[in-house]
Formats: structure tokens, sequence, C-alpha cells
């Protein structure tokens, strides 16, 4: 049974595929709105090598890593400078929580009336939205910081910017990670929105959006699923970068 | 039990008397020292003298502020008054090691054992070179076999506390304070680590300032036992102990021993029924 563990993921994608292909093969969905497993891969195979969609993939890529770039140089110095006074960070969290919690989508218009048209616009938006989450989770990772640690830092005689810089900054990290993490997903929603309605002429958004207007299913399947892998992809590439660096963490 | 004469000072009124501080000279000196947390008087005008190259416990009932005491010698709480001197010297001058209670918030995860040993060295300036061979001449000294290339977690709970001993041990320190270090152990790795730190103290004789919630410990390692009162804290008794070293588990059954554990206890109840 426990050799068996490590292909247990696989059942949930062979089942859904199994469902899928019973679907289609016993026609209970219109074969045009769901095409077969097949027809799907197909489209995302040639699409994917010869095809736009490998241009549009990378395009989203470019933009979500720029996006997330910008806020990550944004917002972690400025978590680390929040959260290194308990009492300044208890003064803008409201601000930081109320648009926090404003859908990034709402503010398109603004960006479009200051950035116009184009990449600028989409990316951002995509960074505005990154940087309050990675700036939320920097700054609680420096206030969480153990206090004991620090004290132990203290008492071996370290200067306030040692504390920092060999302490707290390190005691913040997985907390960092973690707002990368859900920062980079964000990031990516967005884009791919952005590219659905913000006169975009590539992107996975628009690939999606275009594939539905002509109609072409499997090209939009293929897309989805693109759009799918590049979420996971980047979510796994951040856990393992974190695995490698933080190697500490929850433990 | 060697003469039949108790050994101990049996009432002190204050600290200044009694023969642990008689024979040997004075390393701590604390006078008028106050302390208030909001609304509670923790130490009020409080005098004590530490001396030199002895293993001395701190006991008292709960919440009196044993720990406190070591915090404010060891600089790491202000005092609200009073003065804390270290053979005439103020603690910014001296090299002290601490020891807390949570090894496992205490040691940083991210450098491997030798690393958090190195730390201080570190911050004093040495190169690199010197702060390992500080390091290995401590692990030949203490014989330790840890393998200190192992991150903190990969560790045993025991074998963290004697990373984070060492680390307070590297700076070859005037004083050294433990607080509470074996009480998050089981009994099995308290029972090594107490006999860990007895060689370590025979070793170097650094004056050792130990904080313990437990009489049997507090007693089989001290030279000198500080029995404080309920709080405001007063020194209820300051007790001497001088069985031989190495003390071993025999030395938990010998007459004096128990004598002396009895003699604590006492005045422990008599302290923690006032009120």
């Amino acid at each position: 049974m426990k050799r068996l563990a490590p292909y247990l993921p696989v059942v949930g994608v062979v089942g859904l595929l199994l469902i899928w292909a019973l679907t289609v093969w016993t026609r209970m969905v219109d074969p045009v709105l769901l095409p077969s497993p097949a027809a799907t891969f197909r489209a995302m195979w040639t699409g994917m090598t010869s095809g736009k969609l490998g241009l549009d993939f990378v395009k989203t890529v470019e933009r979500t890593i720029a996006a997330t770039a910008i806020a990550a140089v944004i917002a972690i110095p400025l978590g680390i400078l929040l959260g290194s006074s308990e009492k300044l960070y208890r003064s803008v969290e409201f601000v930081i929580d109320f648009f926090r919690s404003t859908p990034a989508s709402a503010m398109f218009p603004l960006f479009l009336v200051l950035f116009g048209v184009g990449d600028r616009t989409k990316i951002s938006v995509a960074a505005f939205g990154a940087a309050l989450v990675i700036l939320f989770n920097v700054a609680y990772g420096v206030m969480n910081a153990r206090k004991t640690r620090i004290l132990a830092a203290k008492v071996m005689g370290a200067s306030p910017l040692r504390v920092l810089t060999d302490v707290t900054l390190l005691e913040s990290l997985p907390q960092t990670f973690v707002g990368m993490r859900n920062g980079v997903s964000l990031a990516l929603v967005i884009i791919v929105v952005a590219e659905m309605f913000i006169g975009s002429t590539d992107g996975l958004g628009q690939r999606v959006f275009e594939a539905q207007q002509l109609f072409e299913m499997p090209d939009m399947y293929a897309a989805i699923f693109a759009a799918g892998a590049l979420g996971y992809g980047l979510n796994l590439m951040f856990l393992l970068v974190e695995r490698r660096f933080v190697h500490w963490s929850g433990k | 039990m060697l003469d039949g004469k108790p050994t101990f000072a049996t009432s002190v009124p204050a600290a200044g008397s009694g023969d642990c501080i008689v024979r040997n000279a004075q390393h701590v000196t604390i006078r008028g020292l106050s302390k208030r947390f909001a609304d509670t008087t923790i130490y009020e005008n409080f005098d004590l003298d530490l001396p030199h190259g002895k293993l001395i416990s701190v006991f008292g009932p709960n919440g009196c502020g044993k720990s406190t005491l070591i915090n404010m010698i060891a600089g790491l709480f202000p005092l609200d008054a009073g003065e804390i001197l270290f053979d005439g010297k103020p603690l910014s001058e001296i090299k002290f090691g601490y020891v807390f209670q949570n090894y496992r918030e205490a040691l940083f995860p991210w450098l491997r054992a030798v690393g958090n040993i190195e730390y201080p060295l570190k911050l004093m300036g040495l190169p690199r070179a010197e702060r390992l061979r500080k390091v290995e001449q401590l692990v030949a000294h203490l014989d330790v076999k840890i393998d200190l290339n192992l991150y903190p977690y990969q560790l045993s709970g025991g074998q963290q506390q004697l990373v984070s001993i060492m680390r307070a041990l590297v700076v070859e320190p005037e004083i050294l304070f433990l607080d509470e270090p074996f009480s998050a152990l089981d009994y099995e790795m308290t029972l090594f680590m107490r006999a860990q730190l007895q060689r370590i103290f025979m070793e170097t004789a650094t004056t050792t300032v130990l904080v313990s919630h437990d009489l049997e410990e507090a007693v089989y390692l001290a030279d000198c036992i500080l029995l404080l009162s309920r709080r405001p804290a007063r020194v209820a008794d300051f007790v001497h102990y001088q069985a031989a070293r190495p003390r071993t588990d025999r030395t938990l059954s010998e007459a004096e021993f128990v004598r002396v554990k009895a003699h604590c206890l006492d005045i422990f109840q008599r302290e923690v029924r006032k009120r």
C-alpha cells in the first residue's frame, strides 16, 4: 500500500479523464460544447508547438512575472519597514486591508485612465493586487518574529541592525514566501482577466476569449488548461525555491 | 554526611551573611534593586551578593520573580531602580552567557549547530578561522558528541539545549545564566543534561546562576541555593551545599543531600503558606 502512495495523485487525473471521455462518448453533452479529451490535447499540442497558443503562453508568463517582480520590489522593503514598528503598521492597517479586499478588477477603469490601453495597465493592476498581498504577509512575518530569538540575539550583543538582518528578516522569510505564492497567483488571475477585456491581441486570456468567440472549442479548452498549468507551475516553482532556501519552515 | 554538623546557614536575614558568601569573593553585587510590572511589585529595595566561581540555584514560589531576577542581572529587563555590578563593573563591560528555557525558539534554525555556536563570536568581529578554532576547542574541552553540521531541528531536544549552552560558553563568559534550562526535556534527558552541566561547571568553574523549578535539581547541582520569598521577593534563605563533585545518583540518597533538600523545602513551604 505504501509503495502505491506516490501514484495516488494520478487516480484523480485518470478518473477525471475517464468521466470526461465517457460524457463525450455517451453524448450526454453536446460534442460542440465539450470536445473529446483527445481533440483537446491535440489542439493543445499543435497550439503550443506551432500555433499561437505557445506565444500567448509566453506573453502571459512575462506579464505575470513582471507584475510579481514589481510587486515584490515595492512590497517587501515596505513590509519590513511597516512590520518593524507595530504602531506604524496599525496606523495603515485599515488602508491595506481595505484595498486588499477591493477586487483588483474594479480598478481596471482607473488604471486605464492612468496608463492607457496596453501592457502597462495590465501589469500595474496585477502588481497593485499582488503588492498588497505580499506587503501584508511580509509585515506580519516581521511582526510575528519569535521574541525569544530576537532577545537571544540582543543578549549576545547584537545591534538593532544586526538583529534585523540576522534574525528578523530570516524569521519573516516563511511568511514572505506565503505572500509571494499568493501574490503570483493573484497576479496571474488579474493578468488573464485583463487580457480578456483590455484590448489585447495576445495572452492566454485573449486566447480563451477569442477561441470562445470563434467557437473553436478544443482551442478554448486547450488555452484553459494552459492557464491552469501555468498557475500550478508558478506555485510549484515558489514552493521549491522556498523549500530550498527556507529549509527550516514549519520545523 | 561527613561531620554531622549542618553546613548550611539556617536563617539568613539578608544576603551578605551565611558561609556561602563569607568564604568567597563576591562576583555580583545587587543593591537597592526595584522592579514593578504594572501594579505588582516584584522587587523592592533588594540587595544580594553572589560569590565567584560557584553554581548558584535560584528557587522559590511560582511567580516570585526567579526568572525576572536573572533577566535583570543579564540585562534582558531594565531595572526600575538599583544597581547591579560584576566585580565592580557594569554588564556592558563583561562577557556573559545566557541560556533560555525554550531552546527551540532561542536557537537560529537557519544556521547549522556550528553556526549557532559561533554566532556570538561573529558579533564580536572575530575572523572565521578563529571562530571555528574556538568552537573546536570548546567541543574537545566538553567532549561533545553531536554532529555540529546538522540544523537545530535535526537534533534532539537535549542536543539542542546543549548547543544553546555551548553558544553561551563559546565567548568564555565570566558568568553564565540558565533560565530553567531543562524543564522542556523529558526526565531521561534531564538527568543526562544535569550531568553535562555539572561537567561543564567542573571544567570551567564559571560563576553559574541557574533558575530551577525543581528543588531536587536546584540542590543537586548547586553550591549555594538562593531561596526567594513570595513577592515582593526577599532572600528567604541562602543555603550552602558542599557535597563533593562529581555528584551522582547516589548523592541523591546521601543524608547531607536529603537534609539540605528538606531544609529548603521547609523554607519554601513556609514562604508559600504566608498570606
